[in-house]
């Protein structure tokens, strides 16, 4: 029988495995940030050891740094400092490359990798972060760990990890107009709920996938996380090869030749199986909104909000009312027309140059309503200048929008980008949890359109209505 | 921390499904560099009004909760970002096990390493356990491991799985860490041949 993509990638990676455990599993690239690590490296100080493979390992600042106040930690919060403070330390102290917010790469850490080309088909690759799910957008097994694992990969370059389960998730036929990757992902979650992917890894397969371009598979395979599943790949093919081509970090000359013959082999076998299987029929897809509080509560912007009676599972009901409750909405009532307070174009999720080109274009020349904040943070400081090169900064400035810094802001609101109790946040990140862009926050996630769409009306709105 | 190998307690009901980590501890605890204070931000959002009162309402501001080291919750428990900070605060609140019909990937993982017993049972036993434990708070439960058995007061027994390998490490406090390290030899070999 043939192989999935997901064997191919895990089969080369165990480097040893005893009867009835774990494999130990080789990890090819380790990236790390400032909130997530420190205790790890203090681990390696207790216990006196080095990091087995600094040259595997890649450091960038992104969740807890402000977005606009400058690159000056003596002006910023304490805490954000003492945690970029002690990043530096440790990477000066274990010989790590960092990509400090003083240089011109820092960004978040998901969007960086790709674009230094660290980021490989074939690849396992972690992160002390759930988000690493998107660098499976290139062929890669990567998904994220718990800190007391980032020290274990630093000193060892292995983690012990149970073998997940396959399932393919099959998306069909053509996008229709202003529908995007962001609508696709949050589709598959509300089909298969927030933890239906558990103990499982996702291949995204299918027409409607082989069309998309690298930032929208790096969305896509972002919210498997969303989904339950640790990782989703899509198989590498000439659009992967084009985007990585002459990266820094990416493969040179000969070796590139000898990397794409391999890479090419990164596909799903015919004969192989799965274990779960779902099918999507894109063409029927509408621009997606979550009226909930978990990624799994979205719908149509044309629906309404499901009524609780129409609910069969009584866990589920219950999430519903208690979503209802916490979002100050009613079960029936449609999402269109819904109030927004703040609007938030950025993230790991859609925080990529594509992302902001196409929000743009529906800003361009218009206003944000009166009474809606609208910020646009560019996913890394390479994104940020391509757009400015682009002009894309002066539209939305000109439109109402504030253009901030690279990082991850107001996605999981650590640094002071905090929406207030009550607001309704139009979102283009990857959550939707209670308090997550700040105690109290009410957050609707959709795709960087909808969310410009949102900003200029002060309201839900289908943004093929402005297309 | 000494990983539990059997525990007789009083629980604490959580009637909730999707409890993310983001919930179990806001991402606005997350700006230390220790380990170490944690318990104080446990469900923060939802254990504190925002002048820092507690909510009289939420089981752990409850005087008859407060013992309790179980923590009973809805499905897919511990979904979300994956910081080990949830564990930690969970961990230092005074918790030692959790149980529900489902847990998150990574939260799993990070329960493992730090001693936090975490029991899967079916849904309709999670919430029959939720109806008890609201009824009467000072159920004792015993979670034992090397029996892989929830046992109630009146002697019903509910097995629990858990992975054979992940049970031995617990019970005999094998540190992954130390485990991957005897093959270092393994992983030096693996390293001296190119991927293609």
């Amino acid at each position: 029988m043939g192989k999935t993509l997901f064997e191919k990638v895990w089969e080369p990676h165990v480097v040893a495995q005893d009867p009835g455990a774990p494999a130990i599993l080789y990890v090819d690239a380790h990236l790390i940030h400032e909130v997530t690590s420190p205790q790890a490296f203090s681990m390696l100080r207790e216990r006196g050891l080095p990091v087995r493979r600094p040259d595997k390992t890649f450091a960038t600042m992104d969740h807890a740094i402000p977005t606009r106040i400058g690159v000056d930690i003596s002006l910023w919060p304490a805490d954000a400092a003492t945690q970029v403070r002690t990043l530096r330390e440790n990477c000066h102290d274990f010989g790590i490359t960092l990509w400090d917010i003083e240089g011109d790469v820092q960004g978040i850490v998901h969007i960086v990798g790709p674009e230094m080309g660290v980021t490989q088909p074939g690849m396992t690759i972690v992160c002390g972060d759930s988000h690493t799910s998107t660098h499976g957008a290139f062929g890669a097994l990567a998904f994220g760990i718990g800190t007391s694992e980032v020290g274990h990969v630093l000193a060892s370059q292995c983690l012990l990890q149970k073998k997940p389960k396959t399932f393919a998730i099959n998306v069909e036929g053509e996008l229709g107009l202003g529908i995007t990757a962001k609508d696709i992902i949050l589709a598959i979650i509300a089909k298969n709920g927030a933890g239906g992917g558990a103990g499982y890894v996702f291949e995204y397969r299918g027409s409607a996938i082989r069309k998309l371009d690298m930032a929208s598979r790096m969305t896509i395979c972002n919210m498997s996380i969303e989904g339950g599943a640790r990782a989703g790949m899509i198989a590498p093919d000439e659009t992967t090869f084009e985007y990585m081509k002459g990266r820094p970090f990416a493969p040179k000359g000969e070796q590139w030749d000898k990397a794409v013959a391999y890479w090419k082999t990164l596909v799903t076998d015919d004969d192989a199986a799965f274990d779960r299987t779902l099918t999507l029929d894109a063409s029927q897809l509408a621009p997606m909104v979550t009226y909930g509080t978990n990624p799994g509560q979205g719908l149509y912007v044309t629906s309404n909000i499901p009524l609780a009676e129409e609910i069969e599972d009584p866990s589920e009901r219950r999430s519903l009312l208690s979503a209802m409750e916490y979002m100050g909405l009613k079960p029936g009532q449609p999402i269109e027309g819904q109030q927004v307070d703040i609007v938030f174009i950025g993230s790991c999720t859609n925080g990529r140059i594509e992302d902001l080109r196409e929000a743009a274009k529906i800003a361009k020349g218009k206003k944000v309503a009166d009474n809606v904040q609208a910020l646009v943070v560019p996913g890394s400081k390479a994104i940020k200048a391509q757009a400015e090169a682009e002009g894309l900064d002066v539209i939305f400035t000109e439109a109402g929008f504030e253009w901030r810094g690279a990082g991850c802001s107001m996605c999981l609101a650590m640094n002071d980008d905090k929406a207030g109790a009550g607001k309704y946040v139009a979102s283009t990140s990857n959550r939707n949890f209670q308090g997550r862009q700040g105690p109290g926050s009410r957050s609707l996630l959709m795709s960087p359109i909808m969310a410009a769409a949102a900003a200029l009306n002060g309201k839900v709105v289908d943004v093929r209505e402005l297309l | 921390m000494e990983p539990i190998k059997t525990l007789t307690a009083s629980a604490v009901p959580l009637r909730a499904e999707n409890v993310d980590t983001d919930q179990i501890i806001p991402a606005r605890f997350l700006t230390a560099v220790t380990k170490a204070g944690m318990g104080d931000g446990l469900f923060s959002s939802w254990r504190y009004n925002p002048d820092g009162s507690p909510k009289p309402d939420f089981p752990l501001n409850k005087p008859e909760y407060k013992d309790g080291k179980i923590l009973i919750a809805g499905r897919n428990f511990g979904s979300g970002s994956s910081r080990e900070h949830a564990v930690w605060a969970l961990t230092e609140y005074g918790f030692r096990a959790v149980i529900t019909s489902g847990f998150a990937d990574i939260f799993y993982n990070n329960s493992l390493k730090n001693g936090l017993l975490l029991v899967a049972l079916p849904e309709e036993t999670v919430n029959m356990l939720l109806d008890l434990v609201e009824e009467d708070p000072e159920t004792q439960i015993t979670v034992d491991l090397a029996s892989q058995t929830v046992t109630l007061p009146d002697g019903q027994q509910l097995g629990f799985p858990i992975d054979p390998f992940r049970k031995i490490c617990l019970l005999e406090g094998v540190d992954d860490l130390g485990y991957i390290m005897k093959q270092a030899d393994a992983i030096a070999t693996y390293e001296a041949v190119p991927a293609y």
